[in-house]
């Protein structure tokens, strides 16, 4: 099962999909805030969003999970 | 009307650098600061701390209750801001006056005449101040559009509530600027709770070249030269140097002459910046005013010999200019590297913590740091952990200085612009002295 993880510490700004949308690989899935900059993550493979760990304004540490995928 | 005691709203380095004037003065001091900070040295510098909330900063550096609380708690007479956070906020301005406690720095009317970018323009054109060719706020994307047309493309996009480069977007014809405009005005709503955006004829390769004024209660303005902050990524500043390399000596004078009449115009008193852009033809045109200290002011300093946060307290205290026009001399040149914690190609935060930060030393070396070997730098807050300030006596020494210095300088456990920093001390515009804000877009960017 992919995992959507957190390229570095920050923010929560924004969950760009929902549960049970179909994501492709390089899409930019989730807007992180880290140092005053808007940092945008992206699923590195294509599934579809089974569980989405976070919400807005919650801080997440570099390499937490975010989002899982699924086949 | 003397201070005793200064509560410091503010964090890092440019907390450090107030408690240094501060207590040179013999004045006590007061920290805040958040639950990420507490290890921070300007914490422990200052003679009281107080914790006033979480990381976040709408819930810490933001949060005007918090800040006042501490205030009354530890019987400061006044609060300094700083830059950024509160510094230009008007509402907290007057805040603080109505505690009865004195606020270091202008007026909170001036803040909010010069806060409010249409507004300051409109003040400027009425001084005689250029400003670029622009519209007031508009109303719409058809209204965009028709005055895009009068200006000329390609122009720039701005929030009128707007600052720190966001909210900002050029657009090169009517196409782009009618993509543009919904999500610049969305972004203008979230960042600054206003949605107002007005456009401004956008100079290719321009110059950002700002004048330092001082004024006092009795209407005594004088300037304090220039520094050109030409080198920016993400439209912030990266290096500052004064006095500028690249301008003519008769753009020189009609600069300070603005920057005074600028100041005059609304009744400014205490320290502040007068920034313009130029044109590579040296025409010059206002673009804002920072009515508080700037992140740069050491450059400044460093070439004429003042304290500018010791000429804050001593103004709010209602004491004269020190100087008069003619006894400010500038001598020798001086430049400012920015340490962000930052990828140096990409430009990505690097947060994280620091096993090791060892700063240079050496003639002509000041550094004005806000963190230290152990210390954790924070995703919450602005990525500069430090600025490196280099003078000498010719541009030419202060380069050489300069490429001694920053390769001397070890930082470990993060990422930060030191390589680029470096890199930039070999490029051949910025070794010329010729270069534009288009710099680093050129020669860095992917």
């Amino acid at each position: 099962m992919a995992q959507v993880k957190a390229s570095m510490a920050g923010t929560v700004l924004t969950v760009l999909v929902s549960q049970g949308d179909q994501v492709e690989a390089g899409q930019d899935v989730i807007i992180l805030e880290s140092m005053k900059m808007e940092v945008p993550v992206q699923a590195d493979q294509p599934g579809r969003v089974k569980e989405i760990k976070v919400e807005a304004g919650a801080f997440v540490n570099d390499g937490e999970v975010l989002i899982e995928l699924e086949e | 009307m003397k201070l005793q005691k200064v509560l410091i709203a503010n964090r890092g380095e440019i907390a450090c650098r107030i408690i240094r004037s501060c207590k040179s003065r013999g004045l006590k001091t007061v920290a805040v600061y958040s639950e990420a900070d507490r290890e921070l040295p300007y914490v422990s510098l200052a003679d009281e701390a107080v914790l006033i909330g979480p990381p976040p900063v709408a819930k810490s550096y933001l949060n005007m209750e918090a800040i006042l609380e501490a205030a009354s708690r530890t019987g400061a007479d006044s609060i300094h801001p700083g830059y950024g956070f509160l510094s230009e906020n008007a509402v907290f301005a007057q805040k603080v006056i109505d505690r009865g406690l004195i606020w270091i720095g202008p007026e909170p009317g001036v803040i909010a005449r010069m806060g409010d970018k249409v507004t300051a323009r409109r003040t400027m054109m009425e001084a005689g101040v250029p400003v670029v060719p622009g519209t007031d706020g508009l109303g719409s994307i058809e209204e965009a559009v028709r005055e895009a047309g009068k200006i000329g493309f390609p122009v720039m996009l701005k929030a009128s509530a707007g600052g720190g480069g966001i909210g900002m977007q050029v657009s090169r014809d009517a196409l782009e600027l009618e993509k543009t405009f919904p999500s610049t005005q969305s972004r203008a709503k979230a960042y600054f709770g206003d949605e107002t955006l007005f456009l401004e004829k956008w100079i290719e390769r321009s110059r950002h070249v700002e004048v330092q004024i001082a004024a006092d209660s009795a209407g005594n303005v004088i300037h304090l030269f220039e520094r050109e902050c030409s080198v920016q990524r993400r439209n912030q500043k990266v290096i500052e140097e004064s006095l500028s390399p690249s301008i003519q000596p008769e753009t020189r004078v009609r600069l300070y002459e603005a920057a005074v009449r600028a100041a005059k115009a609304v009744r400014y008193t205490g320290v502040g910046t007068v920034e313009f852009l130029l044109g590579p033809d040296d025409e010059f045109y206002f673009l804002e005013m920072n009515t508080r200290l700037q992140v740069e002011h050491p450059v400044t300093e460093s070439i004429t010999g003042l304290d500018l946060v010791d000429l804050q307290l001593s103004l709010v205290e209602g004491e004269h200019l020190p100087v008069t026009q003619e006894q400010v001399q500038a001598s020798g040149h001086a430049m400012e590297f920015r340490i962000y914690a930052e990828d140096p190609v990409t430009f990505m935060p690097s947060p994280g913590r620091l096993t090791k930060f060892h700063p240079p030393q050496g003639e002509g070396i000041r550094i004005d740091a806000g963190v230290e070997t152990g210390n954790t730098v924070s995703p919450f807050y602005d990525p500069m952990i430090a600025k490196c300030i280099v003078s000498g006596f010719s541009r030419k020494e202060v380069l050489e200085r300069s490429r001694q210095a920053l390769k001397d300088f070890q930082v470990e456990g993060i990422k930060t612009n030191l390589p680029l920093l470096l890199e930039l001390l070999e490029h051949p515009e910025f070794v010329s002295g010729h270069y534009s804000t288009q710099i680093l877009n050129k020669s860095t960017n992917k």
